[in-house]
């Protein structure tokens, strides 16, 4: 079933038990919603350097925005920005992709377990869902660090 | 689509015929399955007689309206004003020049507040008058009026709701008083559904000498409207929810209003003289249809008017209140299901929202998708409402003349795949 793509077992697991979910410690706070769903995040980034030792966040919404969270969660924290920028930049690619992008093995060991949204990218609806955490995170993350880690995470 | 038992136990339905009347009911997606189409108070369907009319419109009579005078701008200009005629009758205006044609409910209702924002006394909206709405609205209701209180200075204020869905009048006098310009509410709630008391809320407006304006979007559609028995002096609602097509919208205002009242747009048509420094305006309803109106839309509003009338509001209203009443029985079987609403069918429109457990509506919605049923998922426009209840978004199943139990019937079906997907 067609469903079976877009709701990956790895998703599930994720939205049943999120990863690193509650608000923590962090350098900025950001509020993000999905307008037209409802979803809502509330995002904080902590940063030691440009090492990113915590995301946290707590939020409501579809088994695809909070799914997204805990896997950028598991992903992003304990990383340095620049290794982060690229996650999020092949997230995004990938999530734009209208499902014509097939994970090749390069962007698997970058996603690792976001890769499992390949299949979200067929949805136009619900690519947002899936963006939702990590445009929380980098706008967080342009606050935290100021103008010039926009620039680099532009 | 089997019928199923259901279906033998429910009155009042109109026949499965009127299904043949609407082409895109017959569509299959995902594989082979039916479309179960259940997001009417997004939009109606369109039967073939309004898309005919549309195209014999175009092919035959497409002109500018109101200015040639060669054979087709009279064509096009004796249809256009026939589609006024009918929309007076439709909803009882005792004139035809008390319905004006407006792109949707949106554009009516930010007219109304156009209108009262630079109207003299004593229509005038200023920083010591008061605008009275609902928290059911949906936001086409809520911000202009946000937009007018921001610009003037006047206070907004609002009817809460009650645990049931209902609109809370318990303090109607301490709500509406003296420094009431405008009472502007939702006749028929599109995401909870109610239908509100009219009577009520009118009374206390003309004590207080405030006007009132009625959201008719989710009413006009689905049961007969009379502008004379409801008492008020602005009804808006959409072609597009009552089989007729996008872009056509109607306000329908009391004549002396009309004739008191400011324009909003200025333009071609709205104008009786013009020179470099000032204009005189054309009567009601002219003044306020600046420029080229939507004419082939107001054609199909006339042609979806006709249909509806043809079968009978009375009748449209008798099956959906049927419908409503299998969906509220079947869907209140559903383990985890919270109706957002009413409970009952009684004074109930054809849109329920309800949640199923901790299921996000969205997620609700896609497994539905697949099964080919369209429902609608999110705040609906109305998030002031899902902020009331504590919830974040609901699912919406929405009925209409062509609605069968049977779909009903596959919404539950559908609903118990979708705890099976998430449990």
């Amino acid at each position: 079933m067609k469903l079976d793509s877009m709701y990956q077992e790895v998703i599930l697991d994720h939205y049943k038990n999120p990863h690193g979910r509650g608000l923590r410690d962090g350098d900025a706070e950001v509020h993000h919603v999905n307008p037209t769903c409802g979803d809502e995040i509330t995002l904080r980034v902590k940063y030691d350097g440009t090492t990113i030792s915590d995301v946290s966040y707590e939020g409501q919404g579809c088994s695809i925005s909070q799914a997204s969270a805990s896997v950028l969660n598991d992903l992003l924290v304990g990383k340095d920005l620049a290794a982060a920028r690229r996650i999020q930049e092949t997230f995004l690619e990938l999530m734009q992709s209208k499902g014509k992008v097939e994970p090749d093995d390069a962007m698997e060991e970058t996603l690792e377990d976001a890769v499992a949204f390949a299949g979200v990218s067929k949805y136009p609806a619900r690519v947002k869902c899936a963006l939702l955490s990590w445009m929380a995170w980098k706008d967080a993350t342009a606050q935290a660090l100021g103008p010039d880690a926009e620039r680099t995470t532009a | 689509m089997t019928q199923l038992p259901g279906l033998l136990t429910v009155p009042n339905l109109l026949g499965e015929a009127i299904r043949k009347d609407f082409p895109i009911l017959d569509r299959q997606v995902h594989d082979g399955r039916k479309v179960v189409y259940l997001d009417n108070a997004a939009t109606s369907q369109k039967p073939r007689q309004v898309l005919d009319a549309l195209a014999e419109y175009y092919e035959r009579h497409n002109a500018n309206v109101h200015r040639g005078v060669h054979v087709l701008a009279e064509e096009a200009t004796a249809l256009y004003e026939g589609a006024r005629d009918k929309v007076a009758e439709f909803i009882n205006a005792p004139s035809r020049n008390e319905v004006i044609f407006t792109k949707n409910a949106s554009e009516s209702l930010n007219l109304v507040a156009n209108m009262l924002g630079w109207a003299d006394e004593p229509y005038r909206v200023d920083h010591e008058t008061e605008i009275v709405i609902t928290e059911m609205e949906h936001h086409s209701n809520i911000v202009p009026w946000q937009l007018l209180a921001q610009r003037t200075g006047a206070k907004l204020k609002w009817f809460g709701l009650t645990d049931d869905g209902r609109l809370d009048l318990s303090n109607i006098d301490e709500v509406i008083t003296e420094k009431t310009k405008i009472v502007s509410f939702v006749l028929v709630s599109n995401i909870l559904g109610t239908v509100n008391p009219v009577e009520a809320i009118v009374r206390r407006a003309q004590e207080v000498g405030a006007l009132v304006c009625i959201d008719a979007s989710q009413a006009a559609p689905h049961m007969p409207m009379d502008v004379q028995a409801l008492q008020a002096d602005f009804v808006a609602f959409t072609g597009h929810k009552m089989c007729g097509p996008t872009g056509i919208g109607v306000l329908w205002g009391r004549q002396e209003l009309l004739e008191d009242l400011p324009p909003f747009l200025g333009g071609g048509e709205m104008i009786e003289t013009v020179s470099m420094s000032s204009s005189t305006y054309a009567p009601a309803p002219h003044k306020f249809e600046a420029g080229t109106p939507p004419i082939a839309q107001a054609v199909g509003l006339g042609a979806a008017i006709d249909y509806l009338s043809a079968i009978g509001m009375d009748k449209i209203l008798a099956h959906e209140h049927a419908i409503t009443e299998y969906a509220v029985k079947r869907l209140t079987e559903v383990p985890d299901l919270r109706i957002i609403g009413p409970a009952t069918a009684e004074d109930r429109g054809a849109a329920i929202s309800f949640t199923l457990g901790d299921i996000h509506p969205h997620d609700v919605g896609q497994v539905l998708d697949e099964q080919g049923i369209a429902v609608r998922v999110g705040h609906h426009c109305a998030r002031p409402v899902c902020l009331r209840y504590g919830i974040p978004a609901t699912t919406r199943a929405s009925f209409y003349l062509y609605s069968t139990p049977a779909e009903i019937d596959a919404l539950v079906d559908g609903l118990e795949h979708v705890r099976n997907f998430f449990g």
